[in-house]
């Protein structure tokens, strides 16, 4: 599907979900939705027909702590591509920094589980409904999300394991 | 006595020689390093390429890795080492029996490096003790033949524990 037909089928079937469209992404489309109506939106791009969003490439996040013009702090980012249709549409969700919090997407894609414990382990946002969300790169006893812009580059964790 | 021409002396007269025992030790040490490499990051090919033919890291007796800590004497610690990492290497530091010797082989193994971040140890000598640094991005192998050369040094001048 092209760019503007997909668009124009996502705003006007889901109008009661999207805020918006975002700036293209490199030539793919990307909507803004809102944070309640997100599961219910992917499962249903997921099992929309014409749109056959089956796969979920990527799932990240990012902090803008310190562009003035963002009301919320973060921005989750879902990378949905189809195989059948070889389109890709960029769900992202505006995320405040008072409630870091997002509904989990594993019971639509399960292949969202690592992806959310990495967006848990890196930016300290919570996935409700995730399995078992805990951190993946990091140790269990890293204090802070390193990835957010007000972590210190330079701060010393404490050494783990038998060395202490 | 055989006969000896001009010039030369006997062997005979040299069948026995006087040393101590703890040069003995030190000699004998120096040159049967059995190397535990702990190669976690890019610094292992510089190391590979030290071990290898080319500069023959067995001139020094140091030509035999081990694989198991039990059973060498030096730890070749080559490479970037995580906060992740950092407990692995130290139960590996103590798996290693007496006398054991300890090389941070790279410059992020002796300070951490470039690598001022959130993952990375400050180098290993906040973890376990270093005999040689070599330091280096990755260091060449004349270098670590240099640390090497350094490390059978202070071997050989050492109270040898017995």
């Amino acid at each position: 599907m092209r760019i503007e037909s997909l668009l124009e089928h996502v705003q006007s079937r889901y109008a009661d979900a999207v805020v918006g469209v975002a700036p293209e992404v490199r030539g793919d489309a990307a909507v803004v939705v809102k944070r309640a109506a997100l599961r219910t939106f992917l499962a249903a791009v997921k099992s929309d027909p014409e749109l056959d969003l089956n796969i979920l490439m990527d799932l990240t996040a990012l902090d803008y702590l310190h562009w003035e013009e963002k009301e919320d702090r973060f921005e989750v980012v879902y990378n949905l591509f189809s195989l059948s249709k070889n389109h890709r549409l960029f769900v992202k969700v505006r995320v405040p920094e008072s409630d870091p919090a997002v509904d989990s997407a594993v019971p639509v894609w399960p292949a969202a589980d690592w992806y959310e414990r990495e967006v848990w382990d890196m930016f300290g946002i919570r996935f409700t409904g995730h399995p078992g969300l805990k951190r993946i790169l990091m140790y269990e006893g890293f204090q802070g999300h390193p990835l957010r812009k007000d972590y210190p580059y330079n701060k010393r964790q404490p050494i783990i394991g038998p060395v202490n | 006595m055989g006969k000896v021409a001009e010039g030369q002396v006997s062997v005979e007269k040299f069948s026995f020689m006087t040393t101590t025992l703890n040069d003995a030790i030190g000699w004998a040490r120096k040159y049967s390093i059995f190397q535990y490499p702990f190669v976690t990051a890019c610094c292992g090919m510089e190391y590979m390429s030290t071990a290898c033919s080319h500069y023959d890291v067995d001139r020094f007796g140091a030509g035999f890795p081990r694989f198991s800590p039990r059973q060498s004497d030096v730890l070749f610690v080559v490479g970037t080492i995580s906060h992740k990492m950092a407990p692995v290497l130290k139960t590996i530091y103590e798996q290693m029996c007496e006398p054991k010797w300890v090389v941070a082989f790279g410059v992020c193994t002796c300070t951490g490096g470039f690598y001022d971040n959130y993952a990375t140890v400050m180098g290993i000598d906040t973890i376990i003790p270093v005999d040689v640094y070599i330091p280096g991005c990755p260091p060449r192998p004349e270098n670590v033949l240099d640390g090497l050369m350094k490390l059978q040094d202070k071997i050989q001048r050492q109270k040898q524990a017995f």
